[in-house]
């Protein structure tokens, strides 16, 4: 009997791989991709971007330009997650299986946080385009959806994880439905909500270039114009903000994680 | 007037099987009485019947003269207030200092806006300095309670049922989880509860032997029913075997201690 556990372990780890092979040659035969040409390219791409897509002493000239524009999207993801962490963060009671008031309006809201978090932000950039053309407001409410969907199911998470304990020895006391979710479920799952927040916070700088590209504001738009110019030094030099303007938000929402977790 | 009466208490979970079956007893003030059996016999379910934790399926259950069944919810959290509750899992939030959580017990006495805001008047921070004085956690009162030891965070949780000024206490396995050290003090705390305040204490224990130590009188429970309701010296070897079934027939038990009073 023991044998056949090892035979059938191995048969299925085959089968696997064998699955995965027919998935990955099938792909490359329907999408006529070239595999030897797929790698080349990416020396090929490579070579073009050294000899390109670098900042240079000319493109310098662009800063004042690119630096408002860094901040207005740096201020947009900030606003835009801290807004829907408040949402969030009734939908995510409202919806845990330890706080929710009753079934219903635990399914609603559950709901609510799938329908935005499967709805992609590019989608929700271009819908939202329609209805309020080119400016600030159509990246900031992509942003919002996007992040109110995720942040309502992370904090949803946190909140189960907390668990039922503590509600369960509050309730003993007496104490009513506000007094457990502000003196037990806030206070206990508060941290792993902010740094849910922060992690937010770093995306959406991230994603909000994106949005901006395709609704012509922030520094995505101004990433957008010069490449369009072929100024592709000043194109890398936005790039290279970006970057630096996201790793710093990373140390100092790690820092902000080490002193309150 | 007894303070505690249960007349044909039944609980069913599902259909089929009570987990508790017309169960009956009632309990004096200032009386230290110990509930036994094996797991899943209900002793849990019987000691939440009483403040309402699980909502019992007939029967009457009258607590200081008010019969609880018919309670609105109002009435029940001024009732719950009367009656402490210590647990296994001491269900305390660990990221709260000694004295919050403490204070927590006094929350069903508050209005909502009050217990969200935690106000605590300066008599209530008296009484709660002096009860975790004599639980000897003095040294802890600022220290947050992920940091303390299994015996220190279960003698919180006695602080936490002590300050609602209670007439009850219960206590669901409050030692399964403690070195014997920590046990021996945890038990000689509610015994001290029972005499010293007059509280009636209501422990489900595990151990015979700790339960004929300090109990004033036994309750034996197995599969949903009262097989035992006694003092600890009429208990008898033939008797525990009947509590436990057969399980108890290779494990002898020390029968020489026993509580005086």
């Amino acid at each position: 009997m023991r044998d056949d556990i090892f035979t059938k372990r191995r048969n299925d780890n085959l089968r696997f791989f064998l699955v995965l092979i027919i998935l990955t040659v099938g792909s490359i035969i329907i999408t006529n991709y070239d595999v030897i040409k797929g790698f080349s390219s990416i020396a090929k791409a490579l070579i073009w971007g050294g000899s390109n897509f670098y900042p240079d002493v000319k493109s310098l000239r662009i800063l004042p330009e690119i630096l408002p524009k860094l901040q207005e999207t740096i201020l947009m993801s900030i606003a835009a997650t801290t807004v829907a962490s408040v949402f969030a963060l009734f939908l995510s009671l409202a919806g845990s299986k330890t706080t929710r008031l009753n079934r219903i309006f635990s399914i609603i809201s559950r709901g609510i946080a799938s329908l935005f978090r499967n709805i992609p932000l590019v989608a929700w950039a271009m819908v939202l385009m329609l209805a309020f053309s080119q400016s600030p407001l159509t990246g900031y409410l992509a942003l919002f959806f996007a992040s109110l969907g995720f942040l309502t199911r992370a904090f949803m998470e946190t909140i189960d994880e907390v668990g039922n304990n503590s509600i369960e020895a509050l309730q003993a006391t007496g104490a009513n439905y506000f007094h457990i979710i502000f003196q037990a479920v806030l206070p206990a799952s508060m941290p792993q909500m902010i740094s849910w927040l922060l992690f937010m916070i770093e995306t959406n700088i991230r994603d909000a270039t994106l949005v901006g590209v395709l609704t012509g504001t922030g520094i995505g738009f101004s990433f957008d114009l010069y490449y369009k110019r072929f100024d592709y030094h000043a194109a890398s030099l936005v790039v290279v903000f970006i970057v630096i303007t996201v790793i710093f938000i990373e140390f100092v929402s790690n820092n902000i994680r080490r002193v309150i977790l | 007037m007894a303070l505690l009466e249960l007349k044909n208490v039944t609980k069913y979970y599902n259909q089929t099987i009570p987990a508790l079956e017309d169960v009956s007893f009632s309990v004096d003030e200032g009386e230290f009485v110990s509930i036994i059996g094996p797991s899943g016999a209900g002793k849990s379910t019987l000691l939440r019947c009483i403040n309402r934790m699980v909502e019992a399926s007939s029967g009457e259950i009258s607590v200081d003269g008010v019969i609880s069944s018919s309670l609105t919810k109002k009435k029940l959290r001024a009732l719950r207030t009367k009656i402490g509750m210590i647990f296994q899992h001491y269900n305390l939030v660990d990221r709260l200092t000694v004295i919050e959580n403490v204070l927590h017990g006094r929350l069903g006495y508050k209005s909502t806006l009050a217990g969200i805001l935690g106000r605590y008047s300066q008599e209530e921070k008296n009484q709660a300095f002096q009860i975790i004085k004599i639980l000897g956690l003095e040294e802890q009162v600022y220290k947050r309670c992920d940091q303390l030891s299994g015996g220190q965070k279960q003698r919180v949780g006695i602080a936490r049922a002590l300050i609602q000024n209670p007439k009850i206490i219960l206590c669901d396995e409050p030692i399964a989880s403690l070195d014997p050290n920590a046990a021996k003090l945890i038990m000689d705390h509610l015994r001290n509860i029972s005499t010293e305040m007059g509280i009636t204490v209501i422990v489900n224990l595990h151990q015979v032997e700790i339960a004929l130590k300090y109990s004033d009188r036994i309750i034996g429970v197995n599969k949903g029913k009262v097989v035992f309701d006694g003092l600890p010296c009429d208990l008898t070897a033939a008797q525990i075997q009947a509590i436990y079934g057969s399980e108890s027939e290779d494990v002898s038990f020390d029968l020489g201690e026993r509580h005086a009073g």
